[in-house]
């Protein structure tokens, strides 16, 4: 069942002579969070227009459960566009039910789930009130439930972070997490890389309208340099210099970082550290999507 | 999850927006005034007749015979006039400022003197000129030997025998006014309404809304329930100010013609703000989605707005006074014409059954055709925000 869940297959897109997509493919299988990054105008946004038929893709084919997406099953994704809108002169309850009924739920069920999600996403108190009238921070939240209000089996969400305090990024963090223990498949982009790392069990990295890397974070991690972090107060600056295997360090404070060669025992490294007096730390720094991110996006400039 | 059909998802969405119409106080208070303003002209109109009902002349005793033919020459030009005798002068000069009377012959029983207020009433003033002459040719006939009543009846019998080759329709002043009452109503309330769809477009681009929406709906019908759900909301407002337009007019005994006719005209009324408005609705949901900002909704349907007020303007400048008119003839059978023309026509009576068939039949034809454009318009631009879309770009893209 590997292939069932919502698969993007080749698509391209072109306005005039900008190339916006060439072949774009992933999958994001059921119960699978995917994380999608690139700098801005690499073709995140436009990835998830087309997948919501927002926008026509030039070729290429969006799937679900094997089959080309339609309209009704789109019905079924929750969507949270980059440029986020409400009616701003609409109340919140009110809305909400409106755009749950226009994805097929009965208004009974509709105002059910709309309490529920405005209760666990802290905005149920401004339920009756219009949403010009909120805070932006708050604005973000119901935006939210929007996606989430028809209970969707697919989760297409472009910044979903940006613009959220730290307790909203956690409650969404959950909300995230919990869908995808549902089995529903979701993917969403973000800047915030940290964030991306601690949350998803696969990333893709977009550059140019390309997927440059794509995979688990650790498969992705798998063949970088590997880092080793030496607190040694009492060494010398270069006592690691003339070390086996060792091709570059760097002082980060008292701190000293090398870069091994593949394949080098670290262990002649530390008895090198404790030959010159105390080690407080040894640690092996395994490198983060940030420094992944920035190694894909710059080989690939220098390359292309 | 249930399956939402097309024709229940256009229905959502025109629900939608007759419940934020109905809402709105925008629109309550405009329904409100314009039933006012119709009930109240009404009323002004009946006050009006009233008072105007004739004109009062006293005489003086020399003055009895000028006086006794005064009302029938008055009759003779459609004025109804009254006589009542005055004892002296100075009595009736006090009547005649006070407003009692209009008028005060004081005359010697040959020449005909009148003393008035300020100004003589046209057609008082007509009728006296015309029992002045009838004096003047007496004295000179009986100089002349003859007989001033037999002239008179000879002269009477004598007229030009007119052969018309097209019967004149007899247009009636009620009927006018019920005209230019239709003609203003349905002028308003599509350029309203109209107006409310291009902003109810742009709405939802403007705060972005439209792309949440266009994840699950088909651009079609967001179009067809916003145009659907806005029209209806007009309709209830037309019926509810020609219904009391229509109730007021009888009620007041202003409206004399028959409550059929009177029906008749608010049936056309219906049926042509129903056309007018499906037709300039979808072209403005078009010309709508093309900008992203209120302030520019003026220019992007001004090319529609031009046929509207071109049509109602020179309907309700000419028709008044020249119901036949040849322009607005052909204007009223001219489809981005007729639904201002043709209702104002068909109040006032006297339309052809070829024309009023033609010309319900041409809109009709058209309204498919442009609502394909518009929709091709509306799926092109809609989700372009910021700079204006130029309308060949929509249509061209795919």
């Amino acid at each position: 069942m590997s292939t069932a869940g919502l698969e993007i297959d080749k698509v391209s897109k072109r306005y005039g002579d900008v190339v916006a997509l060439r072949d774009m493919t992933f999958e994001v299988r059921p119960g699978e969070l995917f994380g999608f990054v690139g700098s801005n105008g690499a073709g995140k946004t436009t990835t998830m227009r087309i997948a919501l038929g927002v926008l026509a893709a030039d070729a290429g084919q969006v799937r679900w459960a094997g089959e080309p997406i339609t309209l009704e099953t789109r019905r079924h994704i929750g969507y949270m566009p980059e440029e986020r809108g409400l009616y701003p002169r609409m109340k919140v309850a009110e809305q909400l039910v409106y755009l749950a009924r226009l994805h097929g739920m009965t208004t009974k069920a509709a105002t059910r789930s709309v309490q529920t999600w405005l209760e666990r996403l802290g905005v149920a108190a401004r339920r009756d009130d219009e949403v010009q009238k909120l805070s932006l921070g708050n604005q973000q939240r119901v935006q939210l439930a929007a996606a989430l209000v028809h209970d969707p089996s697919i989760l297409v969400l472009d910044e979903p972070f940006s613009g959220l305090d730290p307790v909203a990024v956690d409650v969404m963090s959950q909300v995230l997490l919990e869908k995808c223990a549902d089995g529903v498949p979701t993917v969403f982009s973000s800047h915030q890389l940290d964030l991306v790392e601690r949350l998803c069990d696969r990333v893709g990295i977009v550059r140019d309208g390309e997927m440059v890397a794509c995979g688990r974070i650790d498969e992705l991690r798998a063949g970088g340099t590997e880092r080793l972090v030496i607190d040694a107060p009492a060494a010398p600056p270069d006592w690691a210099a003339d070390l086996p295997g060792v091709t570059a360090h760097t002082h980060e404070g008292h701190r000293t970082v090398l870069e091994l060669r593949p394949g080098t025992d670290d262990q002649t490294v530390l008895r090198a550290a404790l030959a010159t007096g105390p080690v407080r730390e040894f640690a092996r720094r395994r490198p983060s999507l940030t420094e992944l991110f920035r190694n894909v996006v710059n080989e690939q400039g220098v390359t292309a | 999850m249930n399956q939402l059909g097309n024709w229940a998802t256009v229905r959502l969405i025109a629900g939608r927006e007759i419940k934020v119409r109905l809402a709105s106080r925008a629109y309550r208070v405009l329904t409100i005034v314009m039933v006012v303003i119709v009930v109240g002209l009404c009323v002004a109109l009946k006050l009006f007749a009233g008072a105007s009902s004739g004109t009062h002349v006293g005489y003086l005793p020399a003055d009895a015979a000028i006086a006794r033919e005064l009302p029938a020459v008055g009759t003779s030009i459609g004025q109804q006039i009254t006589v009542q005798p005055v004892t002296d002068q100075a009595t009736g000069e006090q009547q005649v400022s006070a407003g009692t009377l209009d008028a005060l012959l004081v005359g010697n029983g040959q020449q005909i003197n009148v003393v008035v207020q300020k100004n003589i009433d046209k057609n008082l003033g007509d009728a006296l000129n015309v029992l002045a002459r009838q004096a003047a040719l007496d004295q000179q006939i009986t100089r002349l030997g003859g007989d001033p009543a037999t002239v008179l009846t000879q002269a009477a019998g004598a007229s030009a025998h007119v052969t018309p080759l097209q019967a004149p329709y007899p247009y009636q002043t009620q009927q006018l006014i019920l005209g230019i009452i239709a003609g203003v109503l349905i002028y308003i309330s599509l350029m309203l309404n109209g107006q409310f769809v291009a902003q109810g477009v742009v709405e939802e681009k403007s705060s972005r809304v439209v792309e949440l929406l266009l994840a699950t709906i088909r651009p079609w019908q967001l179009m067809a329930g916003k145009v659907a759900g806005i029209g209806l909301v007009g309709l209830i407002q037309i019926l509810v100010i020609g219904a009391a337009g229509v109730a007021a007019g009888l009620a007041t005994k202003v409206l004399t013609v028959s409550v059929s006719a009177a029906v008749g005209t608010v049936a056309w009324l219906i049926v042509w703000y129903l056309l007018g408005f499906f037709m300039y609705a979808v072209v403005f949901a078009g010309l709508g989605a093309l900008v992203s900002r209120q302030e520019d909704i003026g220019g992007a349907t001004a090319p529609a707005l031009v046929f509207l007020v071109i049509g109602y303007v020179l309907s309700i400048s000419i028709l008044p006074s020249d119901p036949s008119n040849h322009l607005v003839e052909v204007l009223s059978i001219l489809p981005m014409f007729a639904p201002t023309a043709m209702p104002m026509r068909l109040a006032m009576g006297g339309v052809p059954p070829w024309e009023a068939i033609v010309s319900v039949g041409l809109v009709v034809a058209l309204i498919p055709l442009l609502i394909w454009l518009a929709a091709r318009i509306y799926r092109n631009a809609v989700l372009r925000t910021g700079a204006r879309v130029k309308l060949r770009q929509a249509l061209r893209a795919a």
